[in-house]
């Protein structure tokens, strides 16, 4: 049996790795994949309370944070669709502007 | 146990290659590696039913929406590697997890419980029992949700009003 | 100790019998393809390659010349391509097709002494979730192949590719919702037992007569996923040359070829499992026949399984042929269309399925 901390600190190696990944990427499609990666290392971390704990609760979290995953992913692309129309570029750099 | 740190490194790898690769197609990739192997973690920790989501929806249905719209721009360039920038940003994820792991291996954290290996645990029955009696609510707001993000990818994809 | 040794063989034997079962039937359903489809269009078929003036009614060609020909072509990858991706594509597109198989019970269980042996490699409670999850992944391969051949007609069938099968999985999986709510579970082996049931008694309680709108929606969203015509839109030869495996050759060319079929099979075995009673033969219990006129005829054990799984191998064998015969009757779809169709008709159909489902189950519930 593997003990909780394990998984803990496995989840925070996740998550501080996409944090990183926010941080330096110049690509925005990337840096909403590294939000991706940190909502994993959270769920990781339902799920292993949820397991130590002995309560669905966690799970039933997770499948939720799926849902909200799912729609930031559908919303944050089609905006990125629609800035890459008008702009030519995924350069969040390049976005400053508050016109078009 | 050995399964476990398997798991665990491979994962790390993975999503280390999601961050500090210039390629976006395989960087995408590399993060649908990463879920699917957080998936098995899942099902590590009889999580079965969440575990089968997340390769259904995350691996199976974000990702490839991901893919797809990369396929789409088809942006040809690939990103330049800004070596002091990747450094400081590097070493300040470093600065955060060192904290991170002083905070977690510092506190109290609840000694692991017997494990409660009933066979209904994490099955879809479970997760079915929990959802509709004790999160009625938050399952009804989470479809609100998502069909305001249907809407919203909609209207925004939509080339002229 | 010995036990559990005995237990390892048993699910390697399973294992190894799947798999070995889903590829052969892959490989000769290529043949199957070959000489139906000459049938159809009054033509002689693949009978060039004969030993010693013995063609086989093609099977030669097939069996023999065909792998032949795949494994000694040069293995040609675009120059300016990717080539880690150009090769794990193919891997990736086979893996799905055969995974899936995992969970679809081909007989009922098996005494061998005081052993019972569930005839399923895994039971999984999750079951038929497993089976979309695994299915989902099938269009990485897609779209890492044409991705990584750095050639727009590949890469214009893998954007196809990806939005085809993604929305046909909603429907596919809602189609199924009205099965799992009739019988109550995932499981397929559960599944395939309460289609033993009788109906009146007399009619065998098998989804095809309980659901025929939702067989109709999940055949159609089958074909669909295989991507063959009429669905073949990632393909299309005619108008995008060779879509997503234009820059294929060889054993991997192969690969995506057996892929194809396993898919094939492995739909044929999912229609079979929900709607047509999976290993059921009607009236055959566990002892033998019980006709609903009182005749009962008693067999031995032995006996009732080979029964059981040639019942299943023969109805799965009969669905392969039969999108076969939709694959070569039929012209490929606009790209339109197969959205529309998708979206417009089998969606909404399979929720008012659903919701007629629903309705007519808590009605049943109540009226005693």
């Amino acid at each position: 049996m593997v003990p909780l901390d394990y998984y803990l600190v496995l989840s925070a190696i996740i998550f501080v790795i996409g944090v990183t990944g926010v941080v330096i990427r110049r690509n925005i499609i990337v840096v909403l994949m590294s939000v991706e990666l940190m909502l994993n290392a959270v769920n990781l971390t339902f799920i292993a309370f949820s397991r130590s704990l002995g309560s669905m609760d966690g799970q039933v979290i997770v499948f939720f944070v799926m849902t909200v995953a799912a729609a930031e992913a559908v919303v944050g692309l089609a905006i990125i669709i629609s800035v890459f129309r008008h702009r030519q570029t995924l350069d969040p750099q390049e976005m400053q502007l508050l016109k078009w | 146990m050995i399964l476990f740190f398997i798991l665990a490194g491979l994962s790390i790898a993975f999503s280390l290659l999601v961050v500090f690769q210039r390629n976006v197609v395989h960087s995408a990739l590399a993060l649908v590696a990463t879920l699917f192997l957080i998936a098995v973690l899942f099902l590590t920790l009889e999580a079965t039913m969440v575990g089968i989501l997340q390769i259904l929806v995350y691996a199976g249905a974000i990702m490839v929406l991901f893919l797809f719209v990369i396929m789409l721009l088809h942006p040809g360039a690939l990103e330049g590697r800004r070596t002091l920038w990747w450094t400081v940003g590097s070493v300040g994820g470093l600065l955060l997890l060192f904290e991170f792991v002083r905070l977690l291996v510092g506190s109290a954290t609840p000694a692991a419980a017997p494990a409660p290996s009933s066979a209904s645990f994490g099955s879809p029955e479970a997760l079915a029992q929990s959802l509709f009696n004790d999160f009625v609510l938050p399952f009804e707001i989470a479809s609100v949700l998502l069909l305001v993000a249907i809407i919203g990818a909609v209207v925004l994809a939509k080339r002229e009003m | 100790m010995t036990a559990m040794m005995i237990d390892i063989g048993i699910m390697a034997a399973k294992a190894l019998l799947v798999l070995s079962m889903v590829l052969n039937l892959a490989g000769l359903l290529g043949w199957v393809e070959r000489k139906g489809s000459a049938l159809i269009q009054d033509r002689i078929g693949a009978n060039r390659a004969s030993i010693l003036g013995f063609a086989g009614l093609g099977l030669v060609n097939t069996l023999i010349a065909d792998p032949i020909k795949f494994l000694t072509k040069e293995d040609f990858i675009p120059p300016r391509g990717d080539r880690l991706l150009h090769t794990l594509a193919p891997c990736v597109a086979l893996f799905p097709a055969l995974v899936t198989f995992a969970v679809i019970p081909f007989g009922d269980v098996l005494m061998l002494g005081d052993r019972e042996i569930n005839l399923q490699v895994a039971n999984l409670n999750v079951g038929i979730l497993y089976i979309f999850s695994m299915a989902s992944l099938s269009v990485y391969g897609i779209v890492i192949g044409a991705w990584a051949s750095n050639n727009k007609f590949s890469l214009l069938g893998g954007v196809r590719g990806s939005a085809q099968m993604i929305s046909y999985e909603i429907a596919m999986g809602l189609s199924v919702m009205g099965v799992l709510m009739v019988y109550g579970t995932l499981e397929l082996q559960a599944i395939a037992r309460a289609q033993g049931d009788l109906l009146w008694g007399w009619l065998p309680a098998w989804g095809i007569f309980l659901q025929p709108v939702a067989f109709l929606l999940f055949f159609t969203a089958a074909v669909a996923e295989t991507k063959r015509i009429p669905f073949d839109l990632p393909e299309g030869e005619s108008e995008i040359v060779a879509g997503y495996h234009v820059e294929y050759s060889g054993a991997k060319f192969l690969m995506f070829f057996t892929g194809e079929f396993a898919e094939i099979v492995t739909a044929a075995a999912l229609v079979t499992t929900l709607f047509f009673g999976g290993w059921q033969l009607p009236y055959l219990l566990r002892d033998g026949f019980h006709f609903p006129w009182g005749t009962t005829l008693w067999l031995p054990h032995l006996l009732v399984v080979l029964l059981q799984v040639g019942a299943f191998t023969l109805k799965v064998v009969f669905f392969c042929w039969l999108q076969i015969l939709v694959r070569w009757s039929l012209p490929r779809f606009r790209y339109d269309q197969v959205m529309r169709l998708g979206w417009k008709m089998l969606l909404p159909l399979a929720f008012v399925n659903v919701m007629v489902t629903a309705v007519w189950i808590v009605a049943s519930q109540n009226s005693p």
